[in-house]
């Protein structure tokens, strides 16, 4: 009876906890070794960012080249145009297209071919975006402008925002469907003012994940908003952009342009870390978090 | 799906009801005046024409990401027409990129591009898959949440400052601590030898890594979350060790999910442009030497383009953009399916 049963040596159970302990460790020393370029990253920023950011980084434009001090203020200005036309292109139309893949395609052939476009769209590169933007907006106008800028950024977030929203919308339970229907309300005001309200909090993310995204995005912007060295509003003209500006200040040869990029880099990473903090703290103790 | 089953659910959210007298619907006698009910809905219009303009509306909305894509292809192949004319298939097989003769030859581009999304992936998916595994198996559930805000932390890192960081951190320390090392002791193999500048193929690979780590990494813990825990059970119920129940029942079950992360991953590398700008070295040769200078397709494009002059330069380098839109789409593609093929039966997660 004894014989049947399997018995492992001594040394083989020593084998095995031995290779139970250093996958542990292996795993412990991946999770350290990827955590610390993070660390490293947003210490070099706050040391590098936090002593070289001072009032006139928010209130100057660029100095000219030999000249100190300036800052990137036109920069700022510039990246708030480009993400609010982006928004008001992106936010939109995602909505709108997650709205169709949640309520009306449900499950069709149409719905999954749009979803898949979508992803394909997220996985386009950005410099790519860049390429056709150019080729559909700048070179018609023959002049870089802010409005080529926001279209690129803009379609953009439109993959992230359809994904997101869809997503949301099919958490919303089929009785608060019905029971506007039931209660006669059209299905359009059903749709806008029962289930997409019910989901908001989680669409609203889904936006500023996507706005955090483009936010910090430099390729696109390369040869559609070009960067602008002075005050500019104008969406028909090149506008400045704080990547942009980063880029151009990282690459150059003088230590206070480095400065400015170091400085300009804590304001956009704050700005990102910022709003997907929030977004996190909105998902994970808001009213979303019952239906999930 | 969990979603759709019909219980009762706790409506989570504001909840606006439709009307004011929603709260007790009564059927009106007959003959009575309208409800308020009806009268609200017939003051605000709910014709058949409206309801079906809405949808027509959302429809459109979500065809214009079709549109998108079409119109990006076709943008770039209408405006690559000049190169592909005159090089054809040898566009992508020359190597002289000579600009001012009007010769052009893509393929150090498209070995700068694969060779440093290569040396990305060596270094990143061990790392991604540990952390993954850690995430997901072994970490207290006090530091679940922390550890996997970080790691999404550093996806949230826009590019270009990891360009700025590489700049002037990493390629320092690559420079004067880990080159040295490296021509030290694998110099027998020649892809590291002098001259060492710091920047080139190796630090655009090092700074590609980091930045593909947080997408391989999340997608492979959602990928190893969708593992039932029945098979865990069963494993650890034979006496298996922790490992080998992860061995044997996590990874076994998830490995193609992981295979379509990392291919995911590589999507990722190969159109990363601004760091990748800022660290390869742009010097258009194809060299053995892995601490040399290379260029990669998507850096190319960013350097060279607001300074292409005439058509043929134009066209070569969206012709270099076209192929990246294309290469990523199949990409993109194929994971998407490998990863859907494992996560389809598990329920919708939240970010």
């Amino acid at each position: 009876m004894n014989d049947t049963h399997y018995k492992p040596s001594a040394a083989n159970r020593v084998w095995r906890n031995l290779a139970d302990h250093t996958a542990t460790a292996l795993t412990i020393l991946a999770t350290i070794v990827v955590i610390s370029p993070l660390i490293a990253i947003f210490g070099y920023l706050l040391y590098k960012g936090a002593s070289s950011l001072n009032l006139n980084f928010f209130t100057k434009i660029p100095a000219p080249v030999g000249e100190t001090g300036g800052g990137m203020a036109n920069a700022i200005v510039g990246s708030a145009v480009l993400l609010v036309v982006g928004s008001a292109i992106g936010v939109p139309i995602g909505i709108a297209a997650g709205i169709f893949l949640a309520e009306f395609g449900r499950g069709g052939r149409l719905a999954n071919l749009v979803r898949f476009t979508a992803d394909v769209l997220n996985g386009v590169p950005s410099i790519v975006m860049g390429v056709a933007v150019y080729a559909l907006i700048v070179l018609p106008q023959k002049h870089f402008s802010a409005l080529s800028g926001g279209v690129a950024l803009g379609i953009m977030m439109i993959p992230t925002i359809t994904r997101s929203t869809e997503e949301m919308l099919l958490m919303v339970p089929h009785v608060i469907r019905e029971a506007a229907l039931g209660l006669g309300v059209p299905n359009w005001r059903s749709v806008l003012s029962i289930t997409l309200r019910t989901a908001s909090p989680g669409v609203i993310t889904g936006c500023m994940l996507a706005f955090a995204r483009v936010a910090g995005e430099t390729a696109p912007l390369l040869f559609t908003a070009f960067g602008n060295q002075f005050w500019s509003a104008n969406i028909n003209q090149p506008i400045a952009a704080l990547p942009l500006q980063i880029y151009v200040y990282a690459l150059s040869p003088y230590d206070d342009w480095h400065r400015l990029a170091w400085a300009g880099a804590l304001v956009l990473i704050s700005l990102i870390v910022i709003s997907v903090s929030l977004v996190r703290y909105v998902t994970t103790r808001g009213v979303l978090k019952g239906a999930s | 799906m969990v979603n759709l089953k019909m219980q009762p659910v706790r409506v989570p959210g504001p909840f606006e009801a439709p009307s004011p007298a929603g709260e007790k619907p009564r059927t009106p006698p007959l003959g009575a005046e309208p409800s308020a009910i009806r009268k609200f809905l017939l003051s605000r219009g709910s014709s058949a024409m409206v309801d079906s303009a809405f949808r027509w509306l959302m429809l459109v909305c979500a065809l214009a990401i079709f549109a998108i894509v079409a119109l990006i292809f076709w943008e770039l192949t209408t405006r690559s027409q000049l190169t592909i004319h005159k090089f054809g298939i040898k566009f992508f097989f020359g190597s002289a990129w000579d600009p001012v003769n009007g010769n052009f030859g893509a393929l150090p581009f498209v070995f700068g591009t694969l060779v440093s999304s290569l040396i990305a992936l060596i270094i990143a998916v061990p790392l991604a898959v540990g952390v993954a595994i850690f995430i997901t198996e072994m970490c207290p559930r006090m530091l679940r949440g922390p550890l996997s805000f970080l790691t999404e932390l550093l996806a949230a890192i826009p590019s270009v400052v990891y360009g700025l960081w590489a700049v002037f951190i990493l390629v320092p320390l690559l420079r004067e601590h880990i080159n040295p090392m490296l021509i030290r002791l694998l110099g027998w193999t020649g892809l590291f030898t002098e001259p060492n500048f710091g920047i080139g193929m190796l630090a655009a690979g090092v700074i590609l890594a980091i930045m593909i780590l947080p997408v391989i990494s999340s997608l492979t813990r959602e990928v190893m979350s969708a593992v039932p825990h029945t098979q865990r059970e069963a494993a650890l119920a034979l006496g298996a060790t922790r490992w080998e129940m992860i061995r044997m029942s996590v990874l076994r079950n998830a490995r193609i999910g992981i295979v379509g992360s990392i291919i995911l991953g590589l999507g990722r590398a190969l159109g990363e442009t601004m760091a990748v700008t800022m660290v390869i070295g742009n010097r258009p040769e194809i060299v053995r030497n892995l601490l040399a200078p290379a260029y990669s397709m998507a850096s190319v494009i960013a350097n060279e383009f607001s300074e292409a002059s005439d058509d043929m330069y134009l066209s070569a380098l969206i012709e270099i953009g076209l192929a990246l839109f294309l290469v990523t789409i199949v990409v993109n593609i194929f994971a998407r399916l490998l990863v859907w093929a494992v996560t389809r039966g598990a329920p919708a997660r939240v970010a």
